[in-house]
């Protein structure tokens, strides 16, 4: 009888009007909420100003939340057609950035179009969980069981993660792999599958720790022992840990922060722009902040189990892993939990392409959520 | 239905997988929650501290050195204004041009242009590095003028030590040099760049009162060390001026009156041991420690057999020979082997065992009592009264006349001499001979002391006072204890006995026959009492004696070391003089026409007449013992 419900409510008759009411406000307010604890962060990051960080970024926010909104009023099985074309754009990025993209330290990481700086491995993650979830789309259990069927989307994960490695980005390319693992466990591979795939994990580390890159390198093993070279590349793992914990139970107020203040804490507007926070709001701050991004995780998570589509669920779980990967490793990267990573704290920290991106997700998230009961068949009938 | 069975199946898996990543979240954000915890309150406090001291920083201010003045108040170790061009790195857009630039200006030389590359390399930007020191007032127009062509060139200035006297009180005032690693650890200042310590002379005695105490900024900086606000400041002290108890001007005019010779004055104030003068000849130039000495003038200062380094008048040892006799006497009688009427007979020559000691009379003096042996210096005389007495007596009795003690001089460097006595000797495994007790009654043998000790123990036998030889006269403009007669105690030696001694020491100058008649001061009414002494540097044997030995002819370094101690006016004393002439043969031709001389320059100057200074405070602490 499922089904028969399910055919009542979706119908063509879902107009703007009650789309605009489907979509979760609650959430799009935690967004909102965010963005603003990132401006009131590089406000601080910026000396006590809104130039050059904060009011770019509230610009940037309002910019990325309308076209959010757009995002999620279109029909999701719309946008699914799209998926594949999303994911070979983004690896189309991947390959361009290595050839022609702007060099970072020591990376070649983002390209400039049209004045915005691109950075092709975000959207790759967003490209690979669509395309990853178009696949699952359509796997029944007997066909998760076939080994050949589940070739081409290791293919589709391996071949963003490798450009990733690449560039090199040694943090996103491991978020990358971790969001694709994920959705393949949601699609329901094999818990034997997993472990045949997990087993050789331990060796590739080692044998990519062999090929990485000396700055790499150097980054892991300061991050074991971040004192035992203070003022080279343990430097900003040392200030940082520094600036966390003079700031104390409650901090050390507003603008008040020595540490950032001063110049000792490095990058403090996008990679480090938690440890400003919660150098100058103490722990309180810092838990309220985690409190929020929790939230928003949890939400999507929610917003997954609540769907009927494989696709849109898979979506909304690979969107939430994601966003909660970037926040996993931005902080335990501030607090020298694990190496630096050059990973920004989504919606917070200084930066166009992360937001717009995070924001990209976040609209095909709301569009599951508004067309959450749509008939959305995997064309095995049909 | 299969249908709707296999989609719940999957739904049924999604669920659970979801639920699990889920979980697997929730502990990712707890683990993070509990390793924050762990950060911000566990460690907290260690953070704080580190954040605190990334913050703060402290930056002295070197105060300016003390001047040294002489009693007058004439600048004898001065600061002088040092102008000197700096270099901001970060001001100039390209620094190897902005040198280059400057080098057409004013000369640099190739090793000035590499220690800038070096401080370029290991200093921040944004701090100044000195380019050129010591410029001139036409270089410094120069660079003026040249300024909008040198971006980041800025002159200031800075101090360096002066010592307008030179070589004449060298070894008096002493030098600054940079200091080392091991001066280090007592005080912060010292790392401050340009700063000095006192490496000799009064520079070093009174280092501590001359350099002050710094002051210091406490200050936010941030990540580079640069300043961003003033949090506190302490003002430093200034380093306190020294007034020496020297007299410039007399210090020069016995100089002079030293010429060529390698030798040594000391004149003292005898009531009080003010030293009024101290020299030593030849000197060396203080300033040329300032910028650092080159190995050529190091070569030429320690190969000179005048050794113009050494300050002789403190630290050069010699034995004092006859200047010693009146200690012996005084021995003799304080012991009660003599009386003060007792007379002894000089054939010229004295028998002990098979030894035969000789009196630099070959025909004997015949009896003499105490003052005609000081008078006619008799060496039997006096090698009787030590064999009386003993050695340990005489030595016990030279110590209360400050020879071969520690005296309280103030000077680094000043060496005790040598007063020998059997526990000294049994000390070398060695037993005591009598034949080195009867060396001893004329001031030979193991006996060594310095002229300043000669000038104590002479103002000593004149003032029956136990004063100490001092320089510091005032500190900060406060008139230091000590110098007054009564800071200091009595010897507590019978009067009558040292009337004589000063009595023989009258007659040695005044009276027909005395040894010393060329020291007699003819013009003026003022009479002055001395001793002669000469002090072989080789052993003259017998049969050089007999061949008719003339030390005159020897070599000169083999030539014995003349001395003259004395001390005016005789009823009044008021001055005391020691000279030593090295290798000036004898006492009376080469040192008392010098000591005269000297003497008569003291008495017409008289600088200790016209320095107490009405309203003088006397500064509390200071004890002379």
């Amino acid at each position: 009888m499922i089904t028969a419900r399910r055919l009542i409510r979706a119908e063509p008759s879902f107009g703007l009007t009650t789309k605009l009411w489907q979509i979760s406000w609650a959430y799009v307010l935690l967004l909102c909420m965010l963005a603003g604890v990132g401006y009131v962060a590089l406000y601080s990051a910026a000396g006590g100003s809104p130039e050059p960080y904060a009011s770019k970024h509230i610009l940037r926010f309002g910019f990325s939340l309308v076209m959010m909104l757009c995002i999620a009023l279109v029909d999701i099985r719309f946008i699914a057609r799209f998926s594949y074309l999303v994911y070979g754009v983004s690896v189309a990025l991947l390959v361009l950035v290595l050839r022609m993209g702007h060099v970072g330290k020591g990376a070649q990481r983002w390209i400039e179009i049209g004045g915005l700086q691109l950075q092709p491995s975000e959207l790759a993650k967003i490209g690979l969980v669509m395309a990853l979830a178009a696949w699952f789309h359509k796997a029944t259990w007997e066909r998760m069981g076939n080994p050949l069927f589940l070739i081409p989307p290791i293919i589709m994960v391996l071949v963003p993660v490798g450009l990733i490695l690449k560039e090199p980005n040694l943090g996103t390319a491991v978020i990358t792999g971790i969001v694709g693992g994920a959705v393949f466990l949601g699609a329901g591979l094999r818990w034997w599958k997993v472990v045949l795939v997990a087993l050789p994990v331990p060796f590739a580390a080692q044998f990519a720790f062999n090929h990485l890159h000396d700055y790499q390198r150097a980054r892991i093993t300061t991050f074991m022992n971040p004192e035992s070279d203070p003022l080279g590349a343990g430097y900003n793992i040392i200030q940082s840990k520094i600036a966390l914990g003079s700031g104390g139970l409650w901090g050390k107020g507003f603008l008040q922060g020595t540490q950032g203040h001063l110049n000792f804490l490095p990058e403090k507007q996008t990679d480090f722009i938690f440890t400003m926070l919660a150098e100058e709001f103490g722990l309180v701050g810092g838990l309220a902040l985690m409190a929020v991004l929790f939230c928003i995780v949890m939400g999507a998570m929610g917003m997954a189990l609540r769907f009927r589509h494989q696709y849109g669920r898979l979506l909304a779980m690979g969107i939430g892993v994601n966003f909660c990967m970037y926040v996993f490793v931005n902080i335990a990267m501030v607090m020298g939990a694990i190496p630096v990573g050059g990973v920004p704290l989504p919606l917070v920290s200084h930066g166009g392409s992360a937001m717009l991106t995070v924001m990209f997700g976040f609209g095909l998230l709301m569009s599951v959520h508004v067309h959450r009961d749509v008939e959305f068949s995997d064309g095995r009938d049909d | 239905m299969s249908q709707i069975k296999k989609e719940n199946k999957r739904t049924g898996v999604f669920t659970r997988r979801a639920l699990l990543l889920g979980a697997g979240q929730v502990g990712v954000f707890g683990l993070l929650a509990a390793k924050l915890y762990q950060v911000q309150v566990v460690e907290g406090q260690r953070y704080s501290t580190l954040a605190e001291s990334n913050r703060i920083s402290a930056r002295l201010i070197a105060p300016p050195r003390g001047r040294i003045l002489d009693r007058f108040g004439a600048v004898v170790g001065g600061n002088r204004l040092n102008w000197r061009a700096s270099l901001t790195a970060e001001q100039t857009a390209d620094v190897g041009a902005t040198l280059d630039t400057f080098g057409r200006i004013v000369p640099l030389a190739d090793h000035d242009r590499a220690r800038i590359d070096r401080e370029l390399r290991r200093r921040r930007r944004f701090i100044p590095i000195i380019v050129r020191e010591f410029l001139t007032w036409e270089e410094m127009a120069r660079i003026e003028v040249n300024a909008p062509d040198l971006p980041g060139i800025f002159v200031d200035v800075g101090t360096t030590r002066l010592y307008p006297q030179g070589p004449a009180l060298a070894h008096v005032v002493g030098y600054v040099a940079p200091p080392s690693e091991g001066d280090m650890g007592d005080d912060a200042m010292l790392a401050l760049p340009g700063i000095r310590i006192g490496r000799n002379g009064m520079e070093k005695a009174q280092d501590l009162k001359l350099r002050g105490r710094a002051g210091a900024v406490q200050m936010e900086v941030n990540s580079v060390g640069r300043m961003i606000r003033e949090l506190d400041r302490q003002e430093g002290t200034p380093g306190q001026d020294l007034g020496l108890t020297i007299d410039v001007g007399l210090q020069n005019s016995v100089l002079r009156r030293l010429g060529d010779e390698s030798a040594s004055a000391v004149v003292m104030d005898c009531r009080n041991g003010e030293v009024l003068a101290m020299t030593t000849n030849p000197s060396f130039d203080p300033s040329l420690f300032n910028s650092g000495v080159s190995q050529a003038q190091w070569v030429q200062w320690t190969s000179n057999r005048k050794a113009p380094l050494i300050n002789k008048a403190a630290s050069g040892l010699y034995a004092p020979g006859s200047t010693f006799k009146m200690v012996v006497g005084m021995a003799g009688l304080e012991a009660k082997a003599i009386s003060p009427g007792d007379r002894i007979s000089c054939p010229g020559f004295l028998d002990l065992g098979d030894t035969r000691f000789h009196c630099w009379s070959k025909n004997g003096h015949g009896a003499l009592d105490l003052r005609g042996a000081i008078k006619n210096s008799c060496d039997v005389f006096f090698y009787e009264v030590a064999r009386r007495v003993g050695i340990d007596k005489v030595a016990a009795m030279a110590n209360r006349f400050g020879i071969g003690v520690e005296l309280e001089v103030e000077l680094p460097g000043v060496r005790k001499g040598l007063m020998p006595t059997r526990a000294w000797r049994m000390g070398q495994g060695k037993a005591w001979n009598i034949g080195d007790t009867i060396s001893c009654g004329i001031g030979q043998g193991y006996i060594q002391t310095t002229p300043l000790a000669l000038c104590t123990y002479v103002s000593r036998v004149a003032t029956g006072r136990a004063m100490q030889p001092h320089l510091t006269r005032t500190l900060g403009g406060v008139l230091q204890r000590g110098s007054k007669a009564e800071d200091w105690p009595l010897l507590g030696l019978p009067e009558r006995g040292m009337h004589i001694l000063r009595d023989g020491m009258w007659a040695v100058v005044n009276e027909g026959g005395g040894t010393a008649p060329v020291a007699r001061i003819a013009s003026t009414g003022v009479q002055m009492a001395g001793k002669t002494g000469s002090t072989q540097v080789r052993r003259v044997s017998r049969e050089q004696r007999e061949r008719g030995f003339r030390s005159d002819q020897l070599p000169w370094e083999f030539r014995p070391h003349a001395l003259f101690v004395c001390y005016a006016p005789y009823d009044n004393p008021r001055y005391a003089v020691s000279v030593v002439v090295e290798h000036g043969n004898a006492g009376a031709a080469a040192a008392a026409p010098l000591a005269r001389d000297i003497m008569i320059d003291v008495l017409t100057r008289d600088p200790a007449g016209h320095t107490d200074a009405p309203g003088q405070r006397v500064a509390e602490g200071f004890r002379p013992t």
